[in-house]
């Protein structure tokens, strides 16, 4: 370092001010210079305020900072706070592009013409609400108000719903759930009388196997499972991940098996043959908490590692291998149950051979497999009853899907869809916070069903395609704009997270606190509302758990002691769990009941034909589905997504990197887009992959408008599980195609 | 099969995909530079061996031609800069290190010669001349009495000049097709063969016409010498700067290299100006006019094939 | 700095925490994340890096600088001072990296390895975000501190070391 520093000295013969006075000039050239105010200044200790970040549902708290002009400046994750440890992941961090992008709803929006063209006028807010209180009433006295319905993905919707609910209806759905982790809560609670719920109870800080199914840890940003897997690795952790494309998280694995789509109840069902055949597996555990071993372990007799290998592609010797590993890790081990589940339609079957590997590894209940979750509890004020419908969406779905615990996304639009045998179909929606329109699969159903209403209604902060459908747009302010209803999420302790207004809302937004409430007032709900602000709302909860607002403000997050220390069983525990035998169910009494198979078996699935490709989907670290597509910084980093073929496929196509080309599906869909080839050795010859969120339609979305091609517009195939009523999205096969001119039929 | 891509979407201006921060300007401003060189270098050099009547356009009037070269040229230098209000910091600091700021001293030495030596002979163009100061007069008559001593710093200066335009590419060791020795001698060689096609072009004199013809020959000659050189130095090292080269042999700038540079801007008035000295008549602009296009040319294309190597890493 | 590739996921965090934090504009970045695949299906392997200036010791861009603008600072960071770059890109062209770019303002800019932080004894913005924690940051010379045990305990790589820059940014392989 010191020879460095005199090489310095020697080397600047430094003749400042030999020729010109040269401090005087350079005060002089930055004042010619139009100085811009927030750059290079020392950027650092603004004033700042708590949130949560809206940008996906893991909802890390965190800091927001200002610059010296009060802009909002940077976002950075709160120390205290156990979903994020202090560091958000890159779609929070980019947070700061929901607030700045420019292409923001601004103002109340009234539909002019026909629903799908974007023609609309402007409209002040109490024009906007009156117009669907009164479509509300409409609705209420021709058909019932349980012929309402509310869709919501985010904060908002706790408000919606009291007004929903307030108005006689019980059809509040989202999006996580059939088209997202129903499978897996079902399977769980079916297992272990329990679900897994979010964020997930996997204690992956602490494992010594961590097996990822699908579950792309790493490119699926949820903060906490990336951070605790990298934890894991610093441990010394063995990964197993079995997916068709090489995933980063394959990428740090030990062993990757690169299975054929569609194929994992073989998998699973012979990791199971080895565990038993080879009694690998947790015998006191098994014995003392489970029920139907017997049964299972006569299932599973003939599902050999020769017999998976013809069907999942995957080598018998590896299969043994990896299931020797896991069981050497036991039960410091986690198969993990992923989260987006909803794949081929036999999932619960699938997640169902997750839990019961699982249990047969005694990783539920202990460390390094799944913790026993807590949560804190906090009092809400005590609202009048919500009248009771007469009619729900359920009865829309003739008897079926009984063990779906939440209501379907997609059971929602079906019952929005009038047939002769049922007397009242669904007929206002109010969408909050979830773009349907690329979230549901079939996107012709889901416009059938739109073109059917009577109302639709939508909260949004931007110009997506399901506003583009509505009759009123309603402009939310953005997360970093607003209060919002305490977060409240289980963990290894129990916390509670504040969201407070950095700076005031940009144009003419609003918080869904105020738009429901002033909703409720037309609809005469207001009892439901009886704080005039959220803020009283908020500092009367706080107060009941000991803290209020204003020391909220201060810390953002608030850790609660557990009560009582059962994180893990302990040794020899008895423990009941919340299933019919109050066992673990290997064998399940419910699927029993309902005429499903209590032990999962494998089907095959129909396979793409000659010519055509599997087409899978994911994450990229950098965007939240649809919702981050036109963020400015996030756009920065990545902003069309792109085709994965295996060089095989490309070569029989002669396709090259980079090259332009539109896909076709098995039902003749041809995109509206042309999306970029990526040529790459991560993916098998018999898929194709792409990330999920792109291809955006709506020209009001300049950043984003057409750039990559959206895999909702290709899944026209959905796999319905018929348990509990999931949206399966991965039986669409497409091909390629080098223009997009329709085929003559 | 390898796959190396930036996942976070880089997208500098100017640096991504491709390293484009220098366009026109700077290979212009080499070539005005090396131009002025090649013409003051002459000048100097007949005036030392006391052959100023004989090349009475080489050492009177091309130099002037060499000052307007290098206004134009720090002109060039000017616009290329992006923080242009900042221009005068060349001037507060000497770094030896750098050869930017090199270049920079040394203008700010040749380019005062320039003008000196051009003020000193301006009055053999236009004899009526008045410089109406007498201050004037009196430096002028200074420096007349030394001019000896002037023409041996013109020389030297005008050299170093010479290799600086070839030095600032070869000291970027991040480019490996600039980053070679041959760089210097190469550039100051085309801004001499720039010098004598200029003087070519305006002498009406037989004699020095055929002096300077004599001259470019020799020099094309040794350039030629040196490109085939610096390939082979090429070929002879690393992945990098074999990558480096194959973007003239093969690669991007294969065809106008060869066909701009080497065929047109060398081989062609080569011979030309052979058939001139055997005593064909041939219009001498034409070989002058290929020479100094050639001379810009070299420095247009090594510029931007240079921005387009890179290390692989 | 020391960036470990097998913990880093490429999620590109450190790109837009940079870039918040230092005003770098949109369409800019000072760091970016490369990913390296290898191999042939099912074999296969990849490297992700996190990269930004290195902070070379021997750096070409120090010594190209005409005006003195690029400097080293404390500790050996490498640094342009805004006002004193004339915005000549001789620095860019200097650097084997592509560490650099002009700034729309017109002067060169760079990763400063968040000098303003570190002087408050923070962390580098990139580092402080990063979700895998797969970034070191401290004095190499100070033995005790993490970058310098970790280098001790891993094998490491620099960037193109044939480029004589000698680079202080360290990957652990
Ligand atoms: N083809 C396909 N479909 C899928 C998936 C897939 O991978 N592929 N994934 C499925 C899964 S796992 C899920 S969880 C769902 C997610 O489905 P959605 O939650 O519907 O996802 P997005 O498409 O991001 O829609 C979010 C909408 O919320 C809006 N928004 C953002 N912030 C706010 C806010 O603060 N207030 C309000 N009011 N609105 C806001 C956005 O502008 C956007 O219109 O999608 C499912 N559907
Ligand atoms: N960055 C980012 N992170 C997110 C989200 C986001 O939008 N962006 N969304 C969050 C949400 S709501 C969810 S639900 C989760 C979803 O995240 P996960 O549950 O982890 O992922 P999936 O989308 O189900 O799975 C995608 C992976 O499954 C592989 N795959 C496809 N078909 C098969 C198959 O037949 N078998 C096997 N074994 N693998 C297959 C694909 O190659 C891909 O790697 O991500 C969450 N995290
Ligand atoms: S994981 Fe990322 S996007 Fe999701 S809440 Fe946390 S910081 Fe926000
Ligand atoms: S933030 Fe960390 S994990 Fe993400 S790309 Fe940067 S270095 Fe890698
Ligand atoms: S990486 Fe480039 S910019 Fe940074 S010190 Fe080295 S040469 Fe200079
Ligand atoms: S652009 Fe600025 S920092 Fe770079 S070399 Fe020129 S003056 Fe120095
Ligand atoms: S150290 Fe600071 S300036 Fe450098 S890349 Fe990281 S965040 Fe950016
Ligand atoms: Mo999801």
């Amino acid at each position: 370092m010191k020879s460095r520093r005199q090489f310095i000295k020697i080397s600047s013969l430094s003749a400042a001010g030999l020729i010109f006075g040269g401090g005087l000039l350079d005060s002089l050239a930055s004042s010619i210079l139009k100085e811009n105010q927030s750059y290079f200044k020392g950027p650092f200790d603004f004033t700042r305020t708590p949130t949560y970040c809206e940008v996906c549902f893991w909802k890390c708290a965190g800091w927001v900072y200002k610059d010296e002009n009060g802009r909002i400046k940077k976002i950075i994750g709160n120390d205290d706070d156990p979903n994020c440890n202090g560091r958000f992941c890159p779609r929070g961090t980019g947070g700061v592009g929901m607030h700045y992008d420019e292409d923001r709803l601004k103002t109340p929006l009234i539909r002019t013409e026909e629903r799908g063209k974007q023609t609309f006028r402007e409209a002040s807010w109490d024009e906007a609400l009156e117009y669907i209180a009164s479509k509300m009433k409409e609705i209420k006295e021709e058909h019932g108000p349980e012929c309402t319905a509310l869709f919501s993905h985010g904060s908002g919707g706790k408000y919606f719903g009291k007004v929903i609910k307030g108005f006689g209806s019980r059809n509040i759905a989202a999006p996580s759930y059939a088209q997202c982790r129903g499978p897996r809560e079902v399977a769980f609670i079916a297992t272990y009388g329990s679900g897994v719920n979010s964020p997930e109870n996997t204690d992956i800080r602490d494992t010594k196997c961590l097996v990822l199914i699908g579950a792309h840890i790493g490119e699926n940003m949820h903060n906490g499972q990336v951070q605790e897997m990298s934890d894991a690795i610093d441990k010394g952790a063995t990964i197993i991940t079995v997916d068709p494309r090489f995933s980063t998280a394959a990428s740090k694995s030990k062993f990757w098996l690169p299975i054929k789509p569609a194929t994992d109840i073989a998998l699973l069902l012979s990791w199971m043959h080895v565990i038993i055949s080879e009694e690998l597996y947790d015998k006191k555990y098994v014995e003392k908490y489970t029920y139907g071993f017997d049964q299972l372990k006569a299932h599973v007799k003939n599902f050999t590692p020769e017999w998976a290998y013809g069907i999942t592609t995957i080598k018998p010797d590896q299969i043994r291998e990896t299931a020797r590993t896991m069981a050497h890790a036991a039960p410091a081990v986690l198969v993990h149950p992923g989260r987006h589940v909803t794949w081929y339609g036999d999932d619960t079957q699938r997640l169902r051979a997750v839990a019961i590997l699982n249990a047969l590894l005694g990783s539920w209940g202990r460390r390094g497999g799944f913790y026993n979750p807590d949560k804190a509890s906090v009092p809400h004020y005590h609202l009048p009853p919500y009248p009771k419908p007469e009619k729900t969406w359920r009865d829309a779905m003739g008897g079926k899907y009984i063990l779906a615990d939440l209501a379907l996304a997609s059971g929602v639009c079906d019952a929005s869809i009038p047939t002769p045998d049922l007397d009242c179909s669904i007929r206002g929606w109010i969408v909050n916070g979830t773009n349907l329109i690329n979230t549901l699969p079939d996107q012709k159903k889901t416009i059938d069903a739109i073109q059917k209403l009577d109302l639709l209604a939508v909260v949004d902060t931007m110009p997506m395609e399901i506003t583009g459908y509505a009759d009123v747009v309603l402009p939310e302010c953005v997360y970093l704009e607003r209060y919002d209803s305490l977060r409240i999420s289980q963990g290894r302790e129990p916390s509670i997270a504040l969201r407070m207004p950095a700076v005031d809302p940009l144009y003419n937004s609003k918080p869904a606190y105020w738009i429901a409430r002033e909703l409720a007032k037309k609809l005469d709900l207001l009892e439901y509302f009886p704080f005039e602000t959220i803020e009283e709302e908020l500092d009367w909860e706080l107060k009941q758990v000991g803290s209020s607002l204003e020391e909220m403000q201060k810390i953002g997050v608030k850790r609660l002691e557990r009560e009582v220390d059962d994180l893990y069983f302990a040794d020899g525990e008895d423990i009941e769990f919340d299933t019919n035998t109050g066992k673990i169910e290997l064998y399940s009494t419910v699927l029993e009941e309902e005429g499903f198979d209590p032990i999962p078996v494998y089907t095959p699935h129909p396979e793409p034909s000659e010519g055509f490709y599997r087409l899978i989907y994911g994450r990229a670290p950098m965007h939240t589905f649809s919702r981050t597509a036109n963020n400015p910084n996030l756009t920065d980093l990545m902003s069309e997504n792109s085709v994965w073929v295996n060089p095989k496929v490309a070569k029989e196509w002669d396709l090259k990197n980079d090259q332009y080309i539109y896909l076709e599906n098995q039902d003749g869909v041809v995109s509206d887009f042309p999306i970029k080839v990526r040529v790459t050795e991560r993916i098998r010859w018999d898929s194709v992959y792409m990330v999920h969120g792109f291809g955006h339609a709506d020209k009001r979305l300049k950043r984003c408008f057409g750039k990559g091609v959206s895999d909702t517009q290709m899944i026209t195939n959905v796999m319905i599980d018929p348990i509990m009523g999931g949206t399966g999205m991965r039986g669409n096969f497409v091909t390629f195609r080098f223009d997009n001119k329709k085929t003559e039929v | 099969m390898r796959e190396e891509i930036i996942v976070s979407g880089r997208n500098n201006p100017l640096i991504d995909p491709l390293l484009h921060v220098w366009h026109w300007e700077i290979p212009v401003y080499l070539f005005l530079g090396g131009l002025a060189a090649g013409l003051m270098f002459f000048a100097a050099l007949y005036t030392i061996r006391n052959r100023e009547n004989n090349y009475k356009v080489a050492v009177q009037i091309a130099p002037m031609f060499a000052s307007i070269a290098l206004i134009l040229g720090l002109g060039a230098l000017f616009l290329d800069l992006h923080h242009k209000l900042y221009f005068w910091r060349l001037y507060t600091t000497i770094r030896l290190a750098s050869p930017m700021s090199w270049g920079a001293w040394i203008l700010m030495i040749v380019t005062p010669i320039s003008f000196i030596w051009s003020a000193l002979h301006i009055k053999s163009i236009f004899p009526n001349w008045d410089w109406k100061f007498e201050v004037i007069e009196e430096l002028l008559e200074f420096f007349t009495k030394y001019k000896k001593v002037l023409a041996w710093i013109m020389l030297i200066s005008s050299a170093i000049l010479g290799i600086y335009t070839g030095i600032l590419l070869s000291a970027f060791n991040a480019r490996p097709l600039w980053n070679t020795s041959i760089m210097g001698p190469l550039f100051l060689a085309s801004g001499l063969s720039a010098g004598t096609a200029m003087v070519i072009w305006i002498s009406k004199n037989h004699d020095e016409r055929k002096r300077f013809a004599q001259l470019d020959l020799m020099i094309i000659g040794i350039e030629l010498f040196l490109i085939i050189h610096m390939f082979m130095g090429f070929l002879a090292s690393t992945q990098v700067q074999i990558d480096a080269a194959n973007l003239f042999l093969g690669g991007e700038y294969t065809a106008s290299f060869w066909i701009f540079v080497v065929i047109l801007g060398m081989i062609v008035p080569a011979i030309l100006e052979g058939l001139e000295l055997k005593g064909y008549k041939i219009p001498i602009v034409i070989p002058a006019i290929l020479v100094l296009f050639g001379s810009v040319m070299l420095r247009i294309i090594i510029s931007y094939a240079g921005q387009a190597s890179r290390w692989l890493y | 700095m020391a960036i470990d590739t097998k913990k880093c996921v490429g999620c590109s965090d450190c790109v837009v925490a940079c870039q918040t934090e230092n005003n770098v504009p949109i369409g800019y970045c000072r760091d970016w994340v490369v990913e390296v695949m290898d191999g042939t299906y099912p074999q296969l392997e990849i490297e992700l890096r996190s990269e930004r200036c290195n902070h070379c010791e021997n750096s070409p861009c120090v010594r190209c600088c005409p005006t003195g603008a690029s400097h080293y600072a404390d500790g050996g960071i490498v640094l342009v001072t805004k006002n004193e770059c004339i915005g000549c890109s001789a620095c860019i062209a200097s650097c084997p990296y592509d560490a650099r770019y002009v700034h729309p303002d017109g002067y060169v800019d760079k990763c400063t390895f968040c000098l303003h932080r570190v002087k408050k004894g923070m962390q580098p913005a990139c580092v402080a975000v990063c979700p895998t924690k797969c970034m070191y940051f401290g004095d190499l010379n100070d033995p005790r501190s993490d970058v310098s045990k970790i280098l001790k305990k891993r094998k490491h790589k620099t960037l193109i070391p044939e480029a004589g820059t000698k680079p202080q940014l360290y990957f652990l392989i």
